[in-house]
């Protein structure tokens, strides 16, 4: 155990130092990624002002504090994707990652980790301007602020194990542009990236509590700017909880036999 | 050397590379597919609140998917492939073989690279467009034809003009592909007509990225909302955007150091 914590603060603080010093480069990133928020705040609150102010229990200032907090969980949302996988196993990088004494996925939570701390500080004068910009309303309690802080992280790591475990059906093909895409086009739809959940039509509202994808996106949003009462945020976080142990299983199992098909091109 | 048959050249080149690899085809017709369907899913839960957006009514607003499918399409075909070339060539010196060759430098990184199978996405673009155009049981006049297709002509040199602006900033600054992220963010905002913006970022979309001109309005002559005026404004700001990419371009090259390998 000692050694794990000592190789995640290791790894972490180095991302740190590393993402720091390409900070402009971070800013740009992030600027690119605000312009998808923006575009669906302006279609709905379009809507909501031409329906007299509200659509489907949003206003316009809810909207705004909706895809205003979705900056940060979609940066959240952001970690080792299924293409890098594909990368790592065509040319064989991950020959190197497993000579260590230690599975591979480690170095990616750790990595990704470090670099959200530098992420969550610069998201903090983005998310002034977003505000001061577009005047989101916000009823927040404390116990909602708890919930959110953990449930990001919660995001963070199912979002790992479903990528990850994505990514690994490049072991055996590598045709997976396409998988990955369909991949995301459900994801979409499914986890609030699009709109809240609640605006879905019902059988698709359904549909999501069955799977992974709302507690990445539209519950720790809506821990925050909703108005959940408490057994439902800390019931909402064990689902998280449920989805990170259900991640990590199938993890274990699906590399288990992934590896077996590791041929080590190149490297 | 003709301009043009260097770059008909580059094309066939282009074309034969990608049709050694014809299960792409597929691939990105699958691709295309889940682009329109996600499209398609957000017109209707818009369209399950409201009867009109910003004016605009579900057909018309089709008309403007479709158009910014086939624009993209064009984009991820021929511009973005060149211009991130062109960024790796900077940043790793190999821009020199370019450089080296007897034709014109800009036409030359411009032509180099062709996604063949891209294009999947401007015929899908197409089909969308002409289901709009069904659905509003509209006429295509010859004037208004004509309209459409020197706005759309125009829309992609402007395009491809602030690419090639974006990508000589690589001359200066090292890490650029967050620039081109940001550029894929901002024409991701094309799916939606630019008047339903505020108006700071609407005046980004339009002289910035001129998103407007390359998707919006194209739009506008599909719908019978093109006036002459913005035609002729569309064409002024071609011109500036040539000339302007063109002289950073030759900005940047000057001051381009060469090889460091």
């Amino acid at each position: 155990m000692r050694r794990y914590i000592d190789f995640y603060l290791a790894t972490m603080r180095i991302s740190i130092l590393e993402q720091i010093q390409y900070s402009v480069a971070n800013y740009f990133y992030m600027i690119g990624m605000i312009t998808e928020p923006v575009i669906y705040l302006v279609v709905w609150t379009t809507i909501a002002r031409q329906q007299g102010g509200t659509t489907g229990g949003y206003t316009v200032g809810a909207f705004a504090a909706y895809y205003i907090i979705w900056t940060l969980v979609r940066n959240m949302n952001i970690v080792f994707t299924p293409f890098g996988w594909e990368w790592r196993i065509r040319e064989g990088q991950l020959s190197m990652m497993l000579m260590r004494p230690i599975h591979p996925i480690h170095s990616d939570v750790a990595f990704f980790a470090g670099w959200k701390f530098v992420v969550i500080l610069l998201w903090l004068p983005l998310a002034a301007i977003l505000s001061w910009i577009f005047k989101p309303t916000f009823d927040i309690r404390w116990m909602e602020v708890i919930v959110f802080s953990l449930a990001i992280w919660g995001a963070y790591l199912i979002r790992t194990m479903l990528l990850s475990l994505l990514g690994m059906i490049t072991f055996w093909t590598t045709r997976v542009s396409a998988i990955f895409e369909l991949y995301f086009g459900f994801e979409l739809i499914l986890s609030g990236r699009l709109v809240p959940m609640t605006l879905m039509p019902v059988w698709i509202q359904n549909l999501s509590n069955y799977l992974p994808f709302k507690w990445t996106f539209f519950f720790p949003i809506e821990a925050l700017v909703g108005n959940l009462t408490d057994v439902q945020l800390w019931s909402g976080f064990g689902m998280q909880l449920l989805w990170i142990a259900t991640g990590i299983f199938l993890l274990n199992i699906i590399w288990n036999f992934a590896i077996k098909q590791y041929s080590a091109v190149g490297g | 050397m003709n301009p043009i048959k260097l770059a008909l050249t580059y094309l066939r080149i282009g074309v034969l590379n990608e049709m050694q690899y014809r299960i792409n085809f597929f691939i990105q017709l699958l691709q295309s597919f889940i682009s329109v369907a996600t499209g398609l899913i957000g017109l209707s839960l818009v369209f399950g609140q409201v009867e009109t957006l910003a004016g605009w009514s579900r057909p018309e607003l089709l008309a403007v998917m479709g158009v910014h499918l086939l624009m993209g399409g064009v984009i991820r075909s021929i511009i973005q492939p060149n211009m991130e070339r062109l960024m790796d060539d900077v940043r790793n010196g190999t821009l020199d073989f370019a450089l080296t060759k007897p034709a014109d430098a800009q036409i030359l990184v411009s032509v180099r690279e062709f996604r063949f199978w891209q294009l999947v996405d401007v015929i899908v673009g197409i089909v969308v467009i002409s289901i709009a155009f069904i659905q509003l049981n509209g006429t295509l006049g010859i004037l208004q034809f004509f309209g459409f297709l020197s706005a759309l002509i125009m829309g992609g040199i402007m395009l491809y003009s602030v690419w090639l602006m974006v990508t000589s900033i690589s001359f200066w600054v090292i890490r650029v592909q967050e620039i081109s992220n940001l550029f894929e963010g901002l024409y991701a905002a094309g799916r939606w007509p630019v008047g339903i913006y505020p108006s700071w970022l609407r005046t980004g979309l339009t002289f910035l990225v001129p998103v407007a001109f390359a998707v919006t309005i194209p739009a506008e002559a599909l719908t019978n909302r093109l006036t002459g005026t913005s035609l002729l404004i569309a064409l002024g700001m071609t011109l500036l955007f040539v000339v302007l990419s063109r002289g950073l371009w030759r900005l940047g090259l000057s001051n381009y150091s060469g090889a460091s390998s």
